[in-house]
């Protein structure tokens, strides 16, 4: 019966639910015919990659905006854990324990976003402003405002492989999103914190009754931010092959814009991942536009937000009317 | 015969295509206080509407003192002297008394600055004639509901208005309120203005309406003067059947003790103590303010205890969260369904399981969808919930629907203990008979029910003991055999009963 009705939906309207994917389509179609380098499967891959980490980190950032709240910080966190995982290869430890020390060290800073918000009840803009501010300090203070090189050890030939090497053809970034799309999707969709999440952004006081805990929810929704903001860190420090004291600097505002075209409500409680990946895409795709037209960056500015604000009054005037 | 003010004749509404209003006639008389009764989607909030000019008549005539208007705005009505009072008061909070009063007729210099002046001697004219001793220039936000109900009477009253018409008035209002307000209503009428009074407090009505209007699904059932009737003969035209079948009563065999609460003291309430038996509905009974929401959900886990203690079967447990309640087998359904009770923007299933979901994971916390599905759809069935499918988000059901969704959730979590919190506010008669019987059903299934109602037939309707709470104490309890209205309301503001 529900397949059945699934299937009985036209193109049309299954368009007209997910205006993100028009302007994307608009935005693919009108590239190719203004540039004919931008339809190249080599463009598409660096397209792809570039969009790769500012993807990962809107996706940590939906499940922070689905439950109502916001998270800063994730510049700071990508820059603090890329300086310190530079340090760790630098110094010769194993890969694997680098990696999973810096995406821990990322998941704790998320957490305690979460406990400044859930245990501590400050808003959450203001509790990662905060740690956005503090970090970006500390960033600073522990590279002494030099970027820190990878190189120097027998593990630096490998890290720098993440950002840099391609498997079959394709980026390496590129998978890790891929793989990071899927699993957040699955936990959304299907795992009870997804349910919960969810919950919590459409009403908290009815979760609280229950019989939810919705600090846990909270924190581990931050924890994921933070964790996912890690392992950006991981991709830019290993392609740039350097921990820049500077890095992630402004990364938030890519990544909210891409969560809200992808029409996921700033109030909470509505959203979807799929939503996310396409209006990373849609960020991505215009960033690499205007370089190959070669707009000035004066002009790149004016050109996105534009974009963004059509993006997303095309999706408000689609809700409002339903 | 009084004479008309109002009178509106063969008033048909229509939004798109459905039917909301079918003919009916309604008068307002020069002096006299008219009440509105009907359940709810009877029409009277949509009739008072067209009246004050927020919905268009799709046909029909009005006439105001003798001659035909068609308000368009509100502010048409207003400038002929007709003036409403909604349910939720439109005040500014953080505006004085005075400004609230001229709000927008300001009265002002050739400047443009405010003649505070003016407007404070004229504010204090209005509030006297009220009895109302507060500063003009008191913030409206340290009133109480009553009195600001008073400045929004002050506010009509400012703007010369000959008909007032009053939503629910008295809904928030404590009983020395409502005793003021009824004196300002009474000498208003005395005054020749003339007054709707729209209430399901039927006893009100008896106190001071001259005239009732009875509308029911849309249609008039009838206007009728007070004498000539009684509160069973309205209940009758408002539901169309007699009030004896309102409440189906079913008598169980009381089984052993389940719940024991000993002298629960918090900032809220202060030494509860009941006992609750296998199968027994106790019914809470109490004016608003009395602490029976804040007992509940103290037991619930919500509101920390100072003292006392909470017994299941003769085991002292801890309760510090919602989620312990529903672990020792307490389920709370909220009185204010939107805010706590289900969750909007989720669709029915997730509602439904939202309490109980660990039930349908597995190892990894995966949600086994289709056992989820299952478990609603034998709740959709037995509670007859009306959507066009479990996949609905619940913000598109309406008021009964969604009750019974948040029933469906608590039922889901196994509870021994049903608390029910105002179970059938907002929930038109035909679905509360529904719900009463689905209450029964738990009941002889050997559930405990505890019972939070304002509405004192419904408590003494089905329930098997009725305890009365006021400020935040239990001031008796009483077998079903002996309680009757006037036992309970004593009870409720603080009397000793014999």
């Amino acid at each position: 019966m529900k397949k059945l009705s699934l299937k009985g939906r036209d193109w049309k309207s299954i368009l007209s639910q997910n205006k993100p994917v028009i302007v994307l389509l608009i935005l693919i179609v009108a590239m190719s015919i203004m540039n004919d380098r931008f339809l190249t499967w080599s463009n598409a891959l660096t397209v792809l990659r570039q969009t790769s980490i500012n993807a990962v980190i809107a996706t940590g950032l939906t499940f922070a905006i689905l439950i109502g709240g916001i998270d800063l910080s994730v510049g700071s966190v990508l820059a603090i854990c890329g300086a310190v995982s530079a340090k760790m290869v630098a110094s010769g430890m194993n890969i694997f324990l680098v990696i999973l020390l810096t995406l821990m060290l990322g998941l704790g800073m998320g957490m305690v976003n979460g406990l400044f918000i859930s245990k501590g009840r400050l808003q959450p803009f203001i509790a990662t402003l905060g740690t956005m501010t503090l970090l970006r300090g500390f960033t600073l203070v522990y590279t002494q405002g030099k970027p820190i090189s990878i190189f120097g050890s027998e593990t630096s030939a490998v890290y720098s492989k993440i950002g840099t090497g391609y498997f079959l053809g394709i980026p390496i970034p590129v998978y890790i999103m891929l793989f990071v799309f899927v699993i957040a999707y699955y936990i959304l969709r299907h795992m009870k914190i997804g349910r919960y999440t969810y919950a919590l952004g459409s009403n908290e006081e009815a979760t609280m009754y229950s019989g939810i805990k919705t600090d846990n929810v909270k924190i581990f929704v931050y924890g994921i931010s933070g964790f996912l903001s890690a392992l950006a860190g991981i991709i830019v420090t290993s392609r740039l092959g350097s921990a820049q004291p500077t890095a992630g600097s402004g990364y938030e505002l890519d990544a909210i814009a891409a969560v809200v075209i992808g029409g996921t409500s700033m109030a909470g409680g509505i959203g979807t991942i799929f939503g996310t990946a396409i209006g990373a895409l849609i960020i991505g795709i215009l960033n690499n536009a205007l370089n190959l037209l070669q707009v000035s960056s004066y002009y790149q500015g004016v050109a996105k937000g534009i974009v963004i604000l059509i993006a997303v009054l095309l999706d408000r005037k689609q809700r409002t009317s339903r | 015969m009084d004479e008309k003010i109002v009178s509106m004749k063969n008033i048909v509404k229509e939004f798109s295509g459905v039917r909301v209003l079918d003919n009916v006639d309604f008068n307002i008389y020069k002096g006299k206080i008219m009440a509105l009764v009907g359940e709810n989607g009877a029409g009277k909030s949509t009739l008072m509407k067209i009246l004050t000019g927020v919905y268009l008549k799709t046909s029909g005539d009005i006439y105001l003192e003798g001659k035909e208007v068609n308000f368009t705005t509100t502010k048409e009505s207003q400038d002929m002297g007709v003036a409403i009072i909604h349910q939720e008061l439109n005040l500014v909070q953080d505006l004085s008394i005075s400004e609230n009063i001229f709000l927008g007729r300001e009265p002002v210099g050739k400047s443009g600055k405010i003649k505070w002046k003016q407007l404070y001697d004229e504010s204090k004219q209005w509030l006297d004639k009220l009895g109302l001793n507060e500063s003009p220039k008191e913030l409206v936000k340290n009133l109480s509901v009553g009195k600001q109900q008073l400045i929004e009477i002050a506010k009509a009253l400012s703007l010369n208005a000959k008909v007032i018409i009053m939503d629910e008035p008295t809904g928030a209002l404590t009983i020395s309120e409502t005793e003021k307000l009824f004196e300002v209503v009474n000498e208003l009428r005395s005054q020749g203005h003339s007054i709707v009074y729209i209430s399901h407090r039927l006893n009100e009505i008896f106190q001071i309406c001259d005239y009732v209007t009875v509308l029911r699904d849309g249609t008039l059932v009838g206007e009728k003067t007070i004498d000539e009737l009684d509160e069973d003969k309205i209940i009758e035209m408002m539901v169309g059947r007699k009030l004896s079948e309102q409440y189906p009563r079913v008598n169980t065999i009381l089984g052993h003790t389940v719940l024991e609460v000993k002298n629960l003291s918090n900032k809220f309430v202060k030494d509860i103590s009941f006992e609750l038996k296998e199968g027994e509905i106790l019914g809470v009974a109490g004016l608003v303010g009395a602490g029976r929401t804040e007992m509940a959900r103290s037991i619930y886990g919500v509101y920390p205890l100072d003292k006392g203690e909470i017994l299941m079967k003769g085991k002292p447990v801890v309760i510090k969260s919602p989620k312990d309640a529903i672990k020792e087998g307490i389920a709370y359904v909220s009185e204010d369904r939107k805010s706590n009770g289900i969750v909007l923007g989720l669709n029915i299933v997730e509602n439904v399981t939202l309490a109980s979901l660990d039930q349908y994971v597995g190892k990894i916390g995966k949600i086994n969808k289709s056992e989820e599905e299952k478990s609603t759809d034998s709740y959709v069935k037995s509670m007859s919930i009306k959507a066009a499918g479990t996949k609905q988000l619940l913000k598109f059901l309406s008021g009964g629907n969604q009750q019974k969704v948040a029933l469906a959730k608590n039922l889901n979590t196994n509870p021994k203990i049903l608390i029910l919190d105002e179970p059938t506010r907002g929930v038109d008669v035909g679905a509360k008979k529904e719900i009463y019987e689905l209450i029964n059903k738990y009941k002889e299934s050997g559930m405990s029910i505890l019972m939070i109602s304002s509405e004192i037939p419904e408590i003494l309707g089905i329930s098997d003991r009725v305890m009365v709470m006021h400020e935040g104490m239990v001031t008796g309890t009483l077998d079903i055999k002996n309680a009757d209205q006037e036992k309970i309301m004593s009870l409720a503001v603080g009397k000793e009963v014999s």
